[in-house]
């Protein structure tokens, strides 16, 4: 008798740890995110950044920042940046344009994931408004001009004069209202 | 669960096994279902050795002659799959089924109505996964890793089924864990304690761990892929907000204590082998369960060293490399143990024992592959090439391979009552020595030359070493059917096993007759001092 109740206990023991470790297998998912974001790993950008109104300009120097497009594998939209890149004053708020079409006969949608090299200035590039924080629903031949407004932050490493912020546009119509017309 | 354990205890009675196929598919004995995984792993063997001669054919020379890449892919996929999940894993399963009980002296395993499940659900879970071969899109050719994307957003239609049979194969391994943790700690023979434990049993609840604690977040990332193939979520798609490095995060979570899974129990078994034929007891046996628990423990914290080249930030860049390198401490102290116990012994070479001291030796090249792959700057030359299967060929197949085929010859006589033919015992073991050897070893070479892996066409500087490498394949693949015929005529009969089978050999399974009789230990062994060696 004790020998069974020795193994009923360990069983449930033993099913309660699997139980926990599915679980854990999904608490992976937020915990990549919040490591991710609060270290810049792999160039993830945080969302919308606030104005404080106190920001202050650091007119010692010039961070270069270079803008590059994708297409993700089969997105048929021509995507391009207005300028390749822009010497900027960190602290200071620039603007930069992005330009789509949509080069099919059919409406579409497209989102735009950003990413920023070298990682560790990933925390160092505050969007304020960007095309990015949404999608874009686009009819057949329709083109749109996507502001981009940023600011280095001052404090972004000594070492980091040159950045790169990425964008790769996605088709998502599928995931989107538009499929199940 | 009360159930189960009268049935348990209505079986008491003194009979032999039931007559036909009923016997196999209602059996709860343990020697029945250790059998039958053994056997289950054999024919898994042998379709996976398929797959990779199909492999070694095409590359036998540059260009493409025999498959197109389309199969290419799916058979360097299905290879991998069929190797882990089905020839390795089950067979130390079964390994464990006919030999933890006989060591510590239990009369069955602990839950036998579920060890009869977790058995008949593989023949389901590998008939899935095999029949996705004539499907519409063919079989998955994703790698058996299924990186993400690749395996959900351009995946064939039958990843859903793969992903069915890997969740099948989880529940099968998580109940074949659970059932062997909970014999080993409540059905050891009075006066066993945990320390005087044969290093099978120990290295086996140790794996047994690392499977209940891995094998659920493998059933979690394929249930990702799920719900982002079917169910519009994006864990792994950039375009809805995930992210495709999670995925390879999560697997190789699971995917590194999984190799220690398929190596563990492979320790085991080479330290019961060793001190039997060196007539030694084995050299530092505390060190070898803490080197066994270290090893364990270390393989959850090194995951990244398989994704050194994804972007990792410099100083977890670093913290990965010194991590994988630590591994390689315990690892040495098994390896200068095993040696110790040979040092000096009064050494014979039978078949069981060849096989384990090729082990050892080829075992450790595998390691030191292993550790030139975990120099981060090295690893950025070397990644996706050959050198990495190079690796984990030596690992695995003389690693973990050699010493099942090692159990095998070992414990033969005792499941059989008779010898096996050691003439042809020890031609196996040489045809397979060279053969894995001719295979594997020039990988070394076009990998550091540069050839990627998982390609079916290659660049003309690779040529020699590929035409090598396959020739060594084809002959260690055909090996595998002498093996075959040794064990069918050892069971055929041959001459007849005594009790103890080999003069050396220590543990209480060596206490009973041969064949061992379908109920053993049904009252428990008393005396202790035979329990290791
Ligand atoms: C000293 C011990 C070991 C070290 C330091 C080590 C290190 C590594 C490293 C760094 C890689 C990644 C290479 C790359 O993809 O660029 C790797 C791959 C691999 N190792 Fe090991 N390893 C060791 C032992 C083992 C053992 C014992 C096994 C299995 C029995 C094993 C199985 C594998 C497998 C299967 C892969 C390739 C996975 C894939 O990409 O398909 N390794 N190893
Ligand atoms: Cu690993």
């Amino acid at each position: 008798m004790l020998e069974a109740q020795g193994k009923t206990r360990g069983v449930v023991k033993l099913t309660a740890i699997v139980v926990g470790m599915f679980a854990f297998g999904f608490m992976l998912v937020p915990l990549y995110d919040i490591v991710c974001e609060v270290t810049g790993f792999n160039g993830k950008t945080a969302g919308a950044y606030e104005l404080s109104g106190k920001e202050t300009v650091d007119e010692s120097r010039l961070v270069t920042v270079q803008f590059l497009t994708n297409r993700n594998a089969n997105m048929p939209w021509s995507f391009r940046p207005a300028i390749r890149s822009v010497k900027v004053i960190p602290g200071e708020l620039n603007e930069a344009n992005f330009f789509v079409r949509n080069e099919t006969e059919s409406t579409m949608v497209g989102k735009a994931i950003p990413s920023v090299t070298p990682f560790k200035a990933a925390d160092f590039l505050h969007k304020t408004e960007c095309f990015c924080f949404e999608s874009q629903k686009l009819e057949k031949g329709e083109e749109l001009n996507m502001p981009l407004r940023f600011i280095v932050d001052r404090e972004i490493p000594k070492d980091v004069d040159r950045l790169t912020l990425s964008y790769t546009l996605y088709d998502i119509t599928s995931s989107t209202q538009l499929a199940v017309r | 669960m009360n159930a189960v354990v009268e049935e348990h205890h209505d079986d008491h009675h003194d009979h032999g096994p039931a007559k036909g196929i009923t016997r196999w598919l209602y059996t709860t004995n343990h020697k029945d279902i250790g059998t039958l995984y053994l056997w289950f792993s054999f024919a898994m063997f042998f379709v996976g050795g398929i797959c990779a001669l199909g492999i070694r054919a095409e590359l036998f020379q540059p260009g493409l002659q025999i498959v197109q890449p389309e199969l290419f892919n799916q058979l360097t996929t299905m290879h991998g799959l069929i190797m882990v999940f089905g020839a390795v894993m089950p067979a130390f399963v079964g390994l464990a089924n006919w030999l933890v009980p006989m060591m510590i002296g239990a009369p069955d395993m602990a839950l036998p109505r579920m060890n009869n499940y977790s058995f008949w659900i593989l023949p389901f879970a590998f008939g899935m996964l095999i029949s996705t071969f004539f499907m519409e899109g063919g079989a998955p050719n994703y790698g058996w890793t299924f990186y993400a994307p690749l395996s959900t957003e351009y995946a064939p239609p039958s990843v859903t089924f793969f992903i069915f049979a890997v969740h099948l194969m989880g529940i099968s391994s998580i109940m074949g864990s659970i059932n062997v943790i909970v014999t080993i700690l409540n059905m050891r023979a009075p006066g066993m304690t945990l320390m005087q434990m044969p290093l099978f049993v120990w290295t086996w609840l140790i794996t047994a761990y690392l499977l209940i604690a891995v094998m659920p977040v493998l059933a979690g990332v394929v249930t990702m892929m799920l719900m982002d193939i079917h169910f519009g979520t994006a864990f792994f798609s950039a375009a809805g907000g995930g992210d495709p490095v999670l995925f390879q995060h999560v697997f190789w979570f699971f995917g590194h204590p999984e190799v220690y899974i398929m190596i563990l129990p492979a320790f085991g078994v080479v330290s019961a082998i060793i001190p039997t034929f060196a007539r030694k007891k084995l050299f530092g046996y505390d060190s070898m369960v803490y080197a066994t628990a270290s090893i364990a423990f270390l393989s959850f914290i090194v995951w990244a060293h398989h994704m050194f080249t994804v972007g990792i930030p410099l100083a977890g860049e670093l913290y990965f490399m010194y991590a994988t390198m630590v591994i390689a401490v315990p690892t040495g102290v098994k390896v200068f143990n095993w040696v110790a116990t040979m040092w000096q012994g009064s050494m014979t070479f039978e078949t069981p024992m060849l096989f384990a001291i090729a082990f050892v030796i080829l075992f450790t090249i595998g390691g030191f592959s292993g550790l030139m792959l975990s120099i981060v700057p090295a690893d950025f030359q070397y990644h996706d090439t050959y050198f990495v299967v190079a690796h984990f060929h030596y690992v695995l197949v003389p690693g973990s391979i050699f010493s099942i085929m090692a159990a095998v010859y070992y414990w033969l006589p005792k499941w059989t009552g008779n010898m096996y033919d050691e003439t042809l015992g020890k031609t196996h073991f040489w045809l397979s020595f060279i053969g894995v050897n001719v295979t594997f070893f020039p990988q070394h070479f076009i990998g550091l030359a540069g050839m990627p892996r998982r390609i079916p066409d290659y660049a003309l500087q690779f040529a020699d070493w590929n035409m090598i490498s396959s020739c060594g394949a084809f002959l260690f693949g055909f090996s595998q059917l002498l093996f075959l015929f040794i064990i069918l005529k050892c069971i055929r009969g041959g001459q007849k096993a005594t009790e103890r089978v080999w003069d050396g050999a220590k543990g209480l399974e060596w206490t009973i007759p041969s064949p061992a009789p379908y109920h053993t230990f049904s009252t428990p062994p008393k005396d202790m001092a035979e329990a290791h060696g």
